[in-house]
């Protein structure tokens, strides 16, 4: 018989790895990368392919020959870190910017602080914040839904439902007329980055990562819950004009902008979000507050970059919370006794 | 200009009232200290490493000026040197010192000792030991893991790939005593280094019977007693199936070398021994042409 | 249905290798190799000499203390030696070494198959005869049995939890237990309730022994006070602590026993046994073990008796398979994998599960992503990725604050993690370490 292999308990494993979580994820972000294709054309074929690429061969490059260690590409991560990126820009973004996007995101987010797990920070996230502030312009004109017909950055831009939203509560209350249909934000008809359009996808792509137990169901339900309250405390406040009503309010809010994309997709990235459940709805109930105070009161008209990255900031605290101990009450109930 | 002179007013005073506050708070809260601790740790090396048995430099330097001498006290990184230095310092002689160096006790190389398995978990050697024999048949021989390698901070033991056992690099090694404490199996000893590094060494901690053990390892002390009963300064003792030689007593004259039928007793840092010449050297030739034979 | 509230796992369950196969009797050795460990606690002390003969049920050591557990014979011939042996790990253990002489039993022992149901002994008396016996939990913790049954003063008991869980993937031997000495089982339960002086008694079993459910709850549905309670399937459903809340929802509090909460939990073998060594009066001298494995050639239940070498079992299923990777002793989950075959089965080993190569290597471990499953997956609720860390950086403070030594060792989060970080392996370290430094902390004061 051949020497035995012996290790230690374990020997058997759930099949579940990195690069199979990822795909997933990548999988579930594949409807509302079609429907962005419909609406946004070659802007978004270009900006995506661009993105990616950018991204993996950043995280080679560093890997090789600044950090010396062997390139882990096979685990699929650069290549969502890339998509989720471009899902965050215009898709009429020039190819360079969205080039110097992903080498901040990957080499500054993720690679200087020694690769896949370590970072504090998102690094989509980081790659977007970085192009908003530096390039705030080209980051904040988005083009109209156009398909295939509009060109890639000359596409026409406007006005975004969430721009609308702002003007609206700055008491500019005929806007409200000019927000686009309930029906076309939720299918994606409407202005906005190139992976938050289309609500329905992303909810639709965000229960499957769920159901396939690649994320939990805390942090997009506190998210979104948190700001379903907030809107509609804010309608009930009654600074919303006459034409108005909180449902719609309510609605809007949640169906435009990057809410969906953020709560099922950036604020859920394993790296970056809490340990233990409660942690988790702590954390969505902050990126709620924040997004909330930033959309009504802040200048932009969008704050889901922030505030997921201010939240990120707060993970190290928020994992101290322990997760339910087995036997807990009963031990808490004994030292009560004594 | 106004401006100018009120604002260099304004925070010149702050300035000094900071300073003269911190001054006053300085002197209020200082700790009375023998000024020789810092005199002491100032010629201390400063590696924290623990090899005095004290918690870091700053403790031995107190215990040095607090003790009436400095018998015992010895800090194996800086050595014979620093302790003179710190003799100078508090008017004392530093005591006299047989350094040491780590010395792993296991010969068992790749070659002599063969696998009965093979381990794929994590390479650590503690986890290794708790969990079964190791990869090969005896229970008390090197694993092969490096947490020695992983415990030394002064980059002093370094693994062999080709013989599967940590070697000390004789320059390098303080004998802080690391090494030797993150042995799961206890086989690292710490010994006299001995006049020009020599030394002699049984290269195994088999306890088992002889024949039990020699099945395992080639290389491995049977503790058949041959060496014990050779040794004329009784240096030699042979417990639990296996010999010790006490370095106190050890007069490095290798006739245990020559008896030793597997091996397993070491001369370290020696001369290599002369060709036997003919007849005419008598007495002389009788070990070296044992060994000889035991190695045919 | 119920099942335990806090983590848990699915393996697949392999069971159909082994599922349904009869209990076969393996035939006896040529010579019987008895290790004095085979029990948590004191090891037994040898009461035989060498050239002494001996029969089958003859007591051949006593138990070293309170903790600790007799040894019987589980064949007839004549003592050869007392000696050293090495385990399937390559450590040694003492042995009493029997050449086999046919099968000569003592008188003592009713050797008969039909059921005897009634019982009228002193709970006293029961308790002692479990401890005569010496019977210990035959689920893999061999804790020897009649030290659950005597309560320290203060705590009483209120329920008994009979474990038909079998949460182990490949293994089936209990199962098949069930379903071909329900009677005994049965018998051996309402013997316990006599012994511990209580009237419940809760059986679980998981829903994929949909026939053991079926005919357990017949057999309860005739014996006052003993309900079957299917449960969900969920690994590890069979560790004391998990059970005791999937079938009675109470949570055992860290570092108690389970009496703490009223309840005893007993495995089906060992019951199994308690009503052999009550109303039989055999002692333990053999136990059914599930051989199997995707190449095994005739896997299935084997009862053994004590002493045989595993060799000789694995010979009865067929032989080792060529593909053999790795060999392990009980099941995937929490089984130790053994680098050779020649120990004796002794009350410790439950099964022996056979890996192909193929499946026998770990995965190369990444970086950790934080991706908190393994916080979902402990059933004791900690935070293994914390520990594991804490483990390697020899923080071992931190580790006691964050309760390591709750771990029960089930291996959820490595099973789970999908980075193939050794997180138990580490932990496992650190709970030897803390365990030591709490006991020399106690141990000062």
């Amino acid at each position: 018989m051949k020497p035995l292999i012996v290790s230690p308990a374990p020997h058997a494993h759930s099949g579940d790895s990195v690069r199979k979580n990822m795909l997933l994820v990548i999988a579930a972000l594949l409807p509302a990368y079609a429907v962005s294709l419909v609406a946004f054309g070659w802007g978004a074929l270009i900006t995506t392919l661009i993105s990616v690429a950018a991204c993996v061969c950043t995280e080679w490059v560093v890997a090789k020959y600044i950090l010396k260690e062997k390139p882990t590409l096979g685990d699929c991560s650069a290549v969502l870190t890339g998509l989720l990126l471009a899902f965050n820009l215009p898709s009429n973004l020039p190819w360079w910017i969205v080039i110097i996007g992903a080498v901040v995101a990957i080499g500054v987010g993720k690679m200087t602080f020694g690769g896949l797990g370590q970072n504090p920070f998102n690094p989509a996230l980081v790659g977007r914040v970085f192009l908003l502030i530096s390039f705030p312009v080209q980051m904040t004109t988005w083009p109209q839904p156009q398909g295939f017909a509009g060109g890639y950055t000359d596409a026409v831009t406007g006005a975004t439902p969430l721009s609308y939203l702002k003007n609206v509560l700055k008491g500019q209350g005929d806007m409200a007329a000019s927000l686009p249909d309930l029906k076309d934000a939720l299918l994606g008809m409407t202005g906005g980055s190139l992976g938050e359009v289309c609500a329905l996808a992303l909810i639709a792509g965000g229960i499957f990562l769920i159901c396939m137990r690649v994320i939990t169901w805390h942090i997009p339900v506190s998210i979104l819950a948190t700001v379903a309250v907030c809107a509609a405390l804010t309608g009930w406040c009654g600074i919303l004009p006459a034409d108005m009503c909180t449902g719609q309010y309510v609605a809007y809010t949640l169906l435009t902008g990057g809410l969906m994309l953020g709560a099922f997709f950036m604020a859920t990235d394993y790296v970056t979000s809490p340990m233990t459940g409660w942690g988790k709805i702590i954390f969505g109930i902050g990126i709620g507050l924040i997004v909330m105070v930033i959309r009504t009161w802040g200048a932009y008209p969008e704050g889901m970059s922030f505030a997921i990255l201010i939240m990120n900031a707060c993970v190290p605290l928020l994992n101290r919370i322990r997760p339910r101990r087995f036997g807990e009450k009963v031990r808490a109930a004994a030292t009560d006794k004594k | 200009m106004n401006l100018i002179v009120i604002s260099l007013l304004v925070l010149g005073i702050t300035g000094c009232a900071a300073a003269l506050l911190l001054y006053l708070t300085a002197r209020k809260f200082k700790v009375e200290e023998d000024p020789r601790i810092d005199e002491v740790q100032e010629v201390l090396p400063g590696a924290n490493c623990g090899g005095c048995g004290f918690a870091g430099c700053r403790a031995l330097a107190e215990a040095c000026v607090k003790s009436d001498s400095l018998d015992g006290l010895l800090c194996p990184v800086g050595g014979a040197p620093v302790m003179e230095k710190v003799g100078a310092i508090l008017g004392m002689t530093a005591a006299a010192s047989d350094p040491k160096i780590a010395v792993v006790r296991c010969n068992g190389v790749c070659a002599a000792r063969p696998k009965t398995s093979e381990y794929d978990g994590v390479k650590n050697c503690r986890i290794l030991h708790s969990l079964y024999v190791g990869e090969t048949a005896c229970p008390f021989g090197c694993l092969g893991c490096g947490d020695c390698v992983a415990a030394c901070p002064f980059d002093a033991i370094h693994m062999n790939a080709e013989t599967g056992l940590p070697e000390v690099d004789e320059e390098k090694c303080v004998a802080c005593g690391k090494c030797a404490q993150a042995c799961p199996r206890g086989i690292i000893e710490l010994r006299k280094k001995g006049p020009k590094g020599r030394r002699m060494v049984v290269e195994c901690v088999n306890k088992d019977k002889g024949a039990v053990a020699r099945k395992a390892c080639l290389n491995a002390c049977i503790g058949c007693g041959k060496c014990q009963k050779e040794c004329s300064f009784e240096a030699i003792t042979v417990e639990n199936n296996v010999a010790y030689i006490d370095s106190e007593k050890c007069r490095l004259c290798r006739k245990c070398e020559g008896v030793c039928p597997t091996g397993a007793i070491h001369a370290v840092n020696f001369p290599p021994k002369k060709p036997a010449a003919p007849a005419a050297e008598g007495q002389q030739t009788q070990p070296t042409a044992q060994k000889e034979e035991v190695q045919a | 249905m119920k099942t335990f509230r806090i983590g848990g796992v699915h393996p697949h369950d392999n069971k159909i290798y082994s599922a349904h196969q009869p209990i076969r009797e393996c035939p006896l050795p040529d010579k019987a190799i008895i290790p004095l460990v085979q029990h948590i606690g004191a090891p037994a002390q040898a009461v035989v000499e060498k050239g002494q003969k001996v029969k089958v049920g003859e007591l051949i050591a006593k138990a070293g203390g309170f903790v600790s557990a007799n040894i019987h014979s589980p064949v007839s011939g004549t003592v050869t030696k007392i000696d050293v042996t090495s385990d399937a790990w390559g450590m040694k253990m003492p042995a009493i070494f029997i050449d086999v002489e046919g099968d000569e039993w003592l008188e003592s022992i009713d050797r008969s198959t039909d059921v005897i149901r009634e019982c009228s002994l002193e709970p006293k008396e029961i308790i002692n005869c479990i401890q005569e016996a010496g019977i210990v939990g035959l689920g893999g913790a061999c804790f020897p049995t009649h030290v659950k049954l005597m309560p320290p003063p203060g705590k009483k008991a209120e329920v008994l939890i009979v474990n038909g869980v079998e949460c182990e993937p490949y293994l089936t031997c209990d199962h098949q237990l069930m379903l071909e000495h329900g009677e005994e089982i049965m018998t051996g339960i309402q013997i316990l309730m006599r012994a511990l002086g209580i009237q419940k008694a809760v059986i679980g079993i998981e829903k994929n022994k949909p026939d053991a459910i079926a005919r357990m709850k017949e057999l309860a549905s005739r014996t006052l006070g003993v309900e079957v309670q299917p449960l969900r399937l969920k690994y590890p459903q069979g560790g004391e602590k998990q059970l005791i809340d999937a079938c009675i929802r109470r949570q055992v509090p860290s570092g108690a026993l389970p009496i703490e909460v009223g309840a005893v939990v007993d495995n089906v073998a060992t019951i199994y046994a308690v009503y052999e060594a009550v109303q039989k009066h055999k002692p333990l001298i053999s136990r059914v073990m599930t051989v199997t494995g995707k190449s095994v050639e005739k896997p299935g239940n084997y009862s053994v008796r004590f002493g045989t070498p595993l060799t000789q079992v694995v010979a009865e299923a067929g032989g080792v398979p060529e593909d053999t990777g790795k060999i392990i002793g009980g099941g995937p989950m929490m089984g130790r994998a053994m680098n050779n075959i020649d120990m004796p089965a002794n009350k410790r080993v439950s099964g022996l599960l056979f890996l192909p190569e193929a499946e026998s290597r770990r995965t190369e471990p990444e970086n950790c992503i934080r991706c908190g499953k393994c916080v979902d997956a402990c059933p004791m609720g900690l935070e293994p990725y914390l520990l594991s860390k804490q483990a390697e950086k020899k923080m071992w403070d931190e580790m006691e604050q964050h309760d390591v030594m709750d771990c029960i060792d089930c291996g959820c989060c490595l099973f789970t993690c999908p980075s193939h970080r050794p997180l138990l392996d580490y932990i496992r370290m650190g709970k030897a370490t803390v365990g030591g430094i709490i006991r020399a902390r106690a141990a000062k004061k």
